[in-house]
């Protein structure tokens, strides 16, 4: 299991990258076994299988017109499940836009997600998911926020842990530096993770920074830090775990830098062909997430795959229930607009409102 | 009683809140052991420990956003900017987080913070260090921002901008920090946030103005009194939402108003103002609203000042145009 002993062996500066298994799924060290159970395994297995299944269905719900732009997961998922494992009911999830899979771990439903990426705010009201903030656009912004709340946790005396998301880009942001330093001066228990897929939008990491990896940045913020191999879902499990137990034990925040491949574009409206080459896609192929889990699960004879075909239908036909859910949802209202700007509606808006209220009955509704 | 200057009204609001509400906590750039650099949290470390009142790392941003993330997780913070012109390296947080959060969320997340922000020239400081940037605030939706021009009013209306639900830009005319005394009571009250105050009651014209400006129109007031111009004088407390009551009601009886702020002047509050008039109260004006703000320049650094700044001379001379259109 991964401990203080292991973290002090892969220094970031020592640019080494945390992995159990290798691009087949086998363990690189022989006498490794995974702190997690058969049950667990599978159960994760399948969870990566269903973000994939979603992501592709939003993908094609995009393409349909159905949709507005989307942010696919492809490629980055072992990050989402691991974190959807360790992050608790009472811990604090702070998304940037990319962690589909952690989202719905935390109690998010795909009913809110589709609802939101076809416009509509009330798909952020996360009613299930406790602790869960919105997506957050202004890139690395979200950070301050997790520290912010990681002091209230101290000052509340609650044992609650705040995961915080952010992309290869956003470490160059100014916010990031300051979460990790206002993070570390606090002692405020905050798991910082950087997704590192490469990235940003069309910005490859090497004109990004100069630094050796991303990990390294929060050497010198006293933070804890390590380069994890994102696509190693055990890796990945073993460190998020013990960067938990590490933040509500009261030592205060972890950097993890998880080195991934975004497989998909951007967004929706990205094209990565323009950027990036074939090669190089094809590098990262091999060491696809859900591919290395499945070798491992194979090679252990822990499930049988022969189910799947029927296993993916069943994952299809809730996902199409949940899109369908949320093209049912209520009409977007006036109410809508104004009535969650304030507590109470103040005077001001009230007049405006009434204002264009005016106006749609003058002119027999239209907009 | 005691009778208090703005410095030690603030700061006894902000006891006040820390004694009753555990969840209040102040924080900013030298507030903790110093007091702040105007003295304005002085003692309260002292008095309420080092995890309530605190010196944060130098860095606006993230002052702004981890008290976003402290107050959706149930604290009260209060936060400093230390002078007007730091403020902008946290506005990316104040604009794009602290004032949308609750709608966001649909109201699952509220951000009941307040920022304090000493604001305004005249004290002969660097550059940076005396702005004038309440229209920014008052242009974004979702904040509250309130300037107080009295110890009375900065009490009271700093004590209903900590208990209010929603985040709240707390402007302070440090340029009357200690300038002005007055009777303030020891015990808690709060002042609602969005109304003015009628300061004193005229015929002629009506002058709407707030902050560091009320000084200088109260002393303008005194000069128009002795040629025969009876003036109303509006303290608008509030920047948004604005008192249309107040304001139309004034300007139905003078028929004449006057904007002062010492704001730049395009697209500024000033602007708002005569908007609002002219809205409420088109039918009544006997002269076109006027406004006296701040030049569209940079402040000047102190020795420039003096074109810049308004004085009640040049608010009378406005007046006296106004009577006599």
């Amino acid at each position: 299991m991964f401990n203080e002993e292991t973290l002090n062996k892969y220094k970031p500066i020592d640019n080494k990258i945390f992995s159990l298994i290798d691009d087949e799924g086998k363990p690189l060290d022989k006498k490794w076994q995974p702190s997690l159970s058969k049950d667990a395994i599978i159960k994760a297995y399948k969870d990566l299988l269903f973000e994939r299944t979603a992501d592709y269905m939003a993908i094609s719900y995009q393409r349909q017109g159905r949709m507005f732009t989307y942010p696919p997961n492809l490629g980055q998922e072992a990050i989402h499940i691991a974190s959807g494992m360790v992050i608790k009911n009472e811990d604090w999830l702070v998304p940037a836009f990319r962690e589909l899979g952690a989202w719905l771990a935390k109690g998010v439903s795909l009913k809110e997600i589709f609802l939101y990426f076809k416009g509509n705010e009330d798909g952020s009201r996360f009613q299930a998911a406790n602790r869960m903030l919105p997506v957050s656009v202004p890139i690395a912004s979200q950070l301050v926020h997790a520290a912010g709340i990681g002091y209230a946790m101290n000052y509340k005396q609650e044992k609650a842990a705040v995961f915080a998301y952010v992309g290869d880009g956003g470490t160059s942001e100014g916010d990031f530096h300051e979460a990790l330093n206002f993070a570390a001066v606090w002692n405020a228990p905050v798991v910082f993770i950087v997704q590192n897929n490469q990235f940003a939008i069309s910005v490859p990491l090497r004109m990004q920074t100069k630094s050796i990896n991303l990990a390294v940045k929060g050497v010198a913020y006293d933070v804890p830090s390590i380069v994890v191999d994102g696509n190693d879902i055990f890796a990945m499990y073993e460190v998020l775990e013990y960067a938990r137990n590490h933040a509500i034990s009261g030592k205060g925040p972890m950097l993890i830098e998880a080195k991934t491949f975004r497989v998909g574009a951007h967004t929706t409206s990205d094209d990565p062909t323009k950027y990036r080459t074939k090669e190089e896609e094809d590098a990262w192929a091999v060491k696809d997430p859900l591919k290395r889990l499945r070798g491992y699960i194979a090679h252990n004879k822990l499930y049988d795959f022969e189910g799947e075909d029927a296993l993916i239908a069943e994952f299809k036909k809730k996902i199409d229930a949940e899109f369908e859910a949320a093209e049912q949802h209520g009409d977007y209202k006036l109410d809508d607009v104004f009535g969650y700007m304030y507590e109470e509606l103040p005077s001001e808006l009230k007049r405006q409102k009434n204002a264009i209220e005016n106006y749609y009955q003058n002119s027999g509704g239209a907009k | 009683m005691k009778v208090m200057n703005l410095v030690q009204a603030i700061n006894d609001a902000l006891d006040i809140k820390l004694a009753e509400d555990k969840n209040v906590v102040v924080y900013g750039e030298d507030v903790g052991v110093e007091g702040g650099v105007f003295r304005v949290t002085e003692g309260l470390q002292l008095k309420h420990g080092a995890d309530r009142v605190f010196d944060s790392p130098l860095a606006e941003s993230a002052i702004a956003g981890t008290a976003l993330g402290m107050a959706i997780a149930g604290m009260k913070p209060v936060i400093e900017m230390q002078f007007d012109g730091f403020v902008y390296p946290a506005m990316n947080q104040i604009l794009s987080h602290l004032s949308r959060f609750r709608n966001r969320t649909r109201g699952k997340f509220s951000v009941p913070a307040v920022i304090r922000i000493p604001y305004g020239g005249g004290i002969n400081a660097l550059e940076h260090h005396s702005e004038s940037p309440e229209a920014y605030f008052g242009h974004t939706p979702g904040l509250k921002v309130v300037i107080p021009s009295t110890p009375y009013d900065a009490k009271g209306l700093l004590i209903a901008a900590i208990e209010d639900p929603d985040p709240v830009i707390f402007m302070e005319p440090k340029r009357i920090y200690r300038a002005i005394k007055q009777e303030v009571p020891d015990e808690k009250y709060s002042i609602p946030l969005g109304k003015a105050k009628v300061l004193s009651a005229g015929e002629h014209v009506t002058v709407i103005a707030y902050g560091a400006m009320i000084r200088e129109a109260q002393k303008a007031i005194v000069l128009a009194k002795q040629k025969g111009i009876s003036v109303e004088l509006i303290d608008l407390r509030s920047i948004w939402p604005i008192d249309r009551d107040t304001i139309r009601e004034s300007v139905h009886k003078t028929g004449r108003v006057l904007i002062v702020t010492e704001a730049a002047q395009s697209y500024g509050p000033a602007a708002e103002l005569i908007s609002i008039v002219n809205e409420e109260a088109f039918l009544s004006l006997e002269a076109p609203p006027t406004r006296l703000t701040g030049f569209d320049t940079t402040i000047p650094l102190p020795l420039g000042e003096k074109f810049y700044m308004i004085s009640p001379e040049r608010i009378m001379f406005e007046i006296e145009k106004l009577v006599r259109y």
